[in-house]
């Protein structure tokens, strides 16, 4: 029996249709639904069409002032990961003369992941708080008599937290990207007369953006969908788009809460493509 | 998290070495007072009870003595308040008995997924204190602002969705711990006796400050403080106007932005933590807590607020056992002999050993020596050394434990854990507050 090559390509993503539809699909157009109808604030949800809950998003300045302080989060975090997850992943592959030793390095990196990300996020407070390492160390050699209060509980260690948790999202596709740059050319741009200056701004930065871009995808992703890390990090002292949602599901407004979520989805979903329309990621995923 | 674990540990403890007797007691008393006619004793192996709520007050050491003592299994499961209440509501069928605070008791009712509980049925319900069954303590009326324990006890008929207007044969849940909550302080750092809320928003405490953040029950402790300031009056703190809310979170706001609040916390763990780092030296604080700190050998006081000119006064909370609607037959009678078993003593004089009380003190207090009841409830210097859960001494004898006699606590109980009509507006005005 010979299969056209329409249904062979059909059946190759079946596996992911399986996956997507009932997990994904279906439940962000349940939650569509009911961010159109009414609820009586005790967790009872009438399907009587309403748009309430959108225009109490759009016009509530809190709305604003979350994504205005998510948006801040994701950006400082994207802007460290990708300097110090390029560099890593740059040092490993040209810098690290043996394929087995940066490998071994490489894994290296993944050794923190070992652990959940809450303990992880966790073991900085010991580092920052005013009574931590770091206060006690300054205060011991007599560099600062009060501690520093700024290191804990505050928008540095919230994106601390962040960079420590995702750059490795950073340095796995760059690194990727970087291992596929044939040495070649950049031997044949030094032997044209190129600095190094040069070779990495004509040479590698363009043929590692791929990678960077992908990385910004899983980047961006996770830290607008987070909500924790805030939560913990800055002492209660800052909120997140979702975590504020996720205080409405506390409390049973569930329409509401679906509206934001929807808002959001949206947002990452135009965040997401206006990376992809920056660097062509197929490039990437094709060799 | 831990928590749970150092339960397990300090139980196996306890029922080895300091209960001994008791628990041989009730494992030989068990027998007796199961209602099982003997045909259903094969049957009833098979039967899991699925006891799901909060960890403070669903421990797991306290489902596996019920397990070893009633001859069927009861399985603890631990969510966070608001994750409780939505599976509750959501998903009714994976829950057998929900643990329920008053407001989330009337929530469950209202949506049809509890049953009512028979009061003849329950044995030790006269022996409740009336607090919680008659809304009143020798002749005083209990506080009702907020959603009183007893304010949400009764509803009309067993499958009916509305609560009764005072006392009725059914009820929506079986209260099974309780406590006041306060400040906690250093009082090495603080310089004074605080018995005042005005104190955790006094500018003296600037970035040394810490508050609840559960919008909830976090608004409430804050119009303590500003009702104690002076700063908002309240006509019921326990379900406030737009007006209040924005006022208090206004004056909130002002605080944070003066850079007041050092750090807000979620969980017990995370306000034992920011006492004992010394990031804090007055926050709101769960007496348990305070104890935790305590143990570490930090000097922590729990802020005796006792009502004062219709001011101050503690925020009290109760959980109690709800019978979900599809529990029925033998599922639905063990279920009884689980909280019959609940009731009589052991659980009671477990919780109180952490700080918390037992709404039902005269069984609880069969369970614990003289010197712990001494101690733990009436409010008497410590005869003797008192030790924590554990095992670990944490105070030395002649102790007076912050807060007097638990009588002396719950009748200072000026609003209890709710739900607010406003909450929705209330929880966005509180994101603002956190934002700024």
């Amino acid at each position: 029996m010979k299969l056209s090559r329409n249904a062979v390509g059909w059946l190759n993503v079946v596996p992911l249709l399986a996956i997507l539809i009932p997990f994904f699909v279906v439940p962000i157009c349940v939650i569509l639904a009911v961010s159109f109808m009414e609820t009586d604030g005790f967790g009872g949800i009438f399907p009587v069409f309403t748009l309430e809950n959108y225009t109490g998003v759009f016009t509530s300045s809190l709305t604003f002032n979350l994504y205005y302080e998510t948006f801040k989060f994701t950006f400082l975090t994207l802007i460290f990961t990708a300097v110090i997850g390029f560099w890593i992943a740059y040092f490993l592959v040209f810098h690290v003369r043996s394929k087995i030793l940066a490998m071994g390095l490489f894994l290296v990196c993944t050794v923190p992941f070992w652990t959940s990300n809450i303990i992880r996020m966790i073991s900085w407070i010991p580092l920052l708080g005013k009574e931590g390492l770091i206060n006690m160390g300054l205060q011991g050699t007599g560099a600062i008599d009060q501690p520093l209060e700024f290191l804990l509980f505050s928008p540095f260690a919230v994106v601390v937290a962040y960079v420590h948790q995702l750059t490795i999202f950073m340095i796995v596709p760059v690194f990727n990207s970087l291992s596929r740059i044939d040495k070649r050319v950049v031997e044949a741009a030094l032997d044209a007369g190129a600095s190094r200056l040069d070779v990495m701004r004509f040479v590698i930065l363009p043929m590692s953006k791929s990678g960077i871009a992908l990385g910004a995808i899983f980047v961006v992703s996770i830290v607008m969908g987070d909500f924790f890390v805030v939560k913990v990090m800055s002492g209660g002292g800052t909120a997140s788009v979702v975590g504020a949602f996720y205080e409405d599901v506390g409390v049973l407004q569930y329409p509401s809460a679906a509206a934001s979520a929807i808002l959001l989805t949206i947002v990452v979903m135009l965040m997401v493509a206006a990376i992809l329309r920056v660097v062509d990621i197929r490039k990437e995923i094709s060799l | 998290m831990t928590k749970d674990a150092n339960d397990s540990k300090s139980i196996s403890r306890r029922s080895l070495l300091k209960t001994g007797a008791a628990a041989v007691g009730a494992a030989a008393g068990s027998g007796t007072i199961t209602g099982f006619p003997t045909i259903w004793a094969q049957e009833i192996k098979d039967i899991e009870l699925r006891h799901v709520g909060v960890s403070y007050s669903v421990v797991k050491a306290i489902g596996d003595q019920a397990s070893k003592d009633l001859g069927f299994k009861v399985t603890m499961q631990n969510l966070d308040t608001s994750a409780s209440i939505n599976r509750f509501i959501t998903q009714p069928n994976t829950v057998d008995i929900a643990d329920l605070e008053g407001w989330q008791a009337k929530l469950a009712c209202k949506r049809g997924v509890i049953q009512g509980i028979e009061t003849k049925r329950i044995k030790e319900y006269d022996n409740f204190l009336p607090i919680f069954t008659k809304g009143e303590f020798e002749g005083k009326k209990v506080s009702d602002q907020g959603i009183s324990p007893y304010a949400a006890l009764y509803m009309t008929g067993q499958d009916s969705t509305e609560l009764a207007d005072g006392v009725s044969e059914w009820m929506t849940n079986v209260p099974q711990v309780y406590n006041a909550d306060s400040m906690g302080y250093r009082p090495d750092l603080v310089g004074h006796e605080v018995t005042e809320w005005k104190d955790l928003i006094d500018p003296k405490f600037k970035g040394k400050a810490g508050i609840l953040d559960v919008p909830a029950i976090g608004i409430m402790d804050a119009a303590l403080c500003m009702e104690s300031a002076g700063i908002v009056e309240y006509g019921n703190k326990g379900n406030m106007t737009r007006e209040e809310i924005d006022k208090t979170i206004d004056k909130l706001i002002e605080l944070k932005r003066a850079g007041h609040f050092r750090s807000t916390w979620t969980t017990f763990d995370q306000s034992v933590q920011l006492m004992a780092a010394g990031e804090v030296v007055i926050q709101s604080m769960w007496s348990p807590a305070v104890a935790a700190v305590r143990v570490k050998d930090i000097p922590c006081t729990y802020a005796p607020v006792n009502i004062k000119n219709g001011k101050e006064g503690y925020r009290g909370w109760c959980n109690g056992m709800g019978l979900m609607k599809h529990l029925s037959g033998k599922k639905l009678e063990a279920a009884y002999e689980y909280i019959n078993w609940y009731m009589s003593g052991w659980q009671g004089a477990f919780v109180s050993r952490y700080g918390y009380y037992s709404p039902v003190p005269s069984t609880a207090k069969k369970y614990m020596s003289e010197a712990e009841f001494a101690y733990w409830y009436e409010g008497k210097p410590a005869p003797e050394v008192v030790n924590d859960p554990y095992g670990v001494p944490m105070e030395k004898a002649g102790t007076v434990r912050d807060g007097g006699s638990f009588i002396d606590r719950v009748t200072n109980i000026s609003c209890w854990n709710t739900l607010m009509d406003e909450a929705a507006y209330m929880n966005k005005r509180w994101n603002d507050f956190k934002v700024a």
